[in-house]
């Protein structure tokens, strides 16, 4: 039987992640677990997080996640980061005054910042960003298959990814400025906004990932 | 194309069963609230509040299992209010699934718990509900209150600073219910719902008082509301959430269709 090992490392709601992928796919066991072993043993590895950077990266390392992390992105198995688990993954992150995250790609995380604005209307615009907005796919991938372009995903953050390497970046989007919603680099993805709470686009997405062979 | 504004169906749910009625025209059980959401999912509903007016110490326990029921077969956020009053209820929401909480009574009579809340389990799942009431006069410029015990209890609070404290405090979202318009039919309070949404960086979703579409569209475009959440006019087939939808976008507002 099939696995994905969803790493919990104490932060937020795994819950969701879980059910989702269990809706989409019955016949693959989810596993929600912190244990390398587990971790190691799955097919594929899936590395959600909500709340702020700094205590996730708190965790990440208490727990030794980042090895976790690491070694599932090293070993060639499906990669699956979601929300923070997008953010955890670049270098650093503007985040709770500056946090160093577990740099396995090269980019950063940047604040919307408080007076964020449409540049066409000049309106204000809230932060966080939350709720729906359109996904621009930039390459195409796997993940993306049976998802229509320009298809809107549900989104809540008040940080963003700018990707340094312009040829990782799988998808983007625009609120007030344009950043980076999706990396895609060997067997690994990773996106900004929430699949398990975007309904069919997010379904597919989870299931194309579930059946994903991890390369490009 | 940009961020949409979202539309909320709200389902209250006592012991486990939708209370206030709802009436779709082919569903077998209209109480079941499982049911309803997962309806309202496929109409194409941004999100799904669900306010639990159980009293008793059993009756919640019914509800965790409704919540954890809910989010396994329902794939957008959902939201639940009503008796979160203390992070262990926070705590077991979250854990049966609930993507958010909303955070009403208790935020007045301990305004610490939204702060430590939010520091606990972060602001993007933190709501704080905000039940207002003009107290101004027909000359004085406009004023609103905090009331708590379903619009009877008078707190001396000023909702648009209380709103902004809030926000300090934590709370990611603010849902902000008229308690003179809740039920009317007469549309929101567009004075508070925009003084509000001016005041705080936050999304404010406004609530009480819908009746038509035109009541939707004047809460995203005079209100300035991020999203609108509605009850009757959607549970008793007078509108569904396709012809809501395509309404406001045909008014020029942005939506998820």
């Amino acid at each position: 039987m099939a696995s994905v090992a969803v790493i919990d490392y104490g932060m937020g709601n795994l819950h969701s992640v879980a059910k989702a992928l269990e809706h989409v796919s019955p016949e693959t066991e989810v596993w929600v677990t912190a244990d390398p072993e587990q971790v190691r043993a799955a097919d594929r590895v899936l590395l959600p997080g909500v709340g702020a950077i700094r205590d996730c990266m708190a965790e990440i390392r208490r727990l030794g996640v980042d090895a976790e992390v690491a070694e599932a992105i090293a070993s060639g198995k499906p990669f699956l980061g979601i929300c923070v688990g997008f953010q955890a993954l670049m270098d650093f992150s503007e985040e709770n005054g500056g946090v160093d995250c577990l740099g396995a790609f090269p980019g950063r995380v940047c604040f919307f910042g408080d007076d964020l604005r449409d540049p066409h209307t000049q309106q204000t615009l809230k932060v966080p960003h939350m709720g729906w907005n359109c996904v621009q796919q930039t390459l195409d991938h796997p993940l993306w298959q049976g998802i229509e372009q320009n298809s809107r995903f549900y989104f809540v953050h008040s940080y963003y990814v700018q990707l340094q390497n312009a040829n990782q970046v799988a998808a983007r989007c625009e609120y007030g400025v344009g950043f980076d919603v999706a990396l895609a680099q060997d067997n690994v993805f990773a996106v900004q906004f929430h699949p398990e709470k975007s309904q069919k686009a997010g379904l597919q997405l989870l299931q194309n990932f579930l059946h994903w062979d991890g390369r490009p | 194309m940009g961020l949409a504004k979202r539309i909320i169906p709200c389902l209250d749910v006592e012991n486990g069963r939708v209370v206030k009625g709802v009436k779709f025209l082919d569903i077998r059980d209209a109480g079941d609230p499982v049911e309803i959401a997962r309806r309202y999912e496929q109409q194409g509903a941004d999100e799904i509040t669900f306010l639990d007016i159980t009293a008793s110490h059993e009756g919640r326990e019914t509800t965790v299992h409704t919540v954890e029921r809910m989010a396994s077969e329902v794939f957008i956020p959902l939201t639940v209010g009503g008796g979160i009053r203390a992070c262990e209820d926070i705590r077991r929401m979250l854990n049966a699934g609930a993507d958010k909480v909303s955070i009403n009574t208790a935020a007045v009579f301990n305004p610490d718990f939204v702060k430590e809340a939010a520091e606990r389990f972060g602001s993007q799942c933190i709501v704080v509900a905000i039940d207002a009431k003009k107290v101004s006069g027909p000359d004085e410029p406009e004023r609103w209150e905090i009331f708590t015990h379903g619009g009877r209890k008078p707190t001396g609070l000023d909702a648009v600073d209380w709103a902004r404290k809030m926000v300090s405090y934590g709370a990611g979202e603010i849902l902000l219910t008229s308690m003179d318009q809740d039920g009317m039919k007469s549309g929101f309070d567009l004075g508070v719902t925009r003084a509000i949404s001016e005041a705080v960086h936050v999304p404010v979703i406004a609530s009480g008082g819908v009746g038509t579409l035109d009541h939707l569209v004047e809460g995203v475009l005079l209100g300035k509301a991020d999203a609108v959440l509605a009850a009757s006019i959607f549970h008793f087939n007078e509108y569904t959430i396709p012809e809501a939808k395509a309404y406001m976008a045909a008014r020029g507002i942005e939506m998820r269709l």
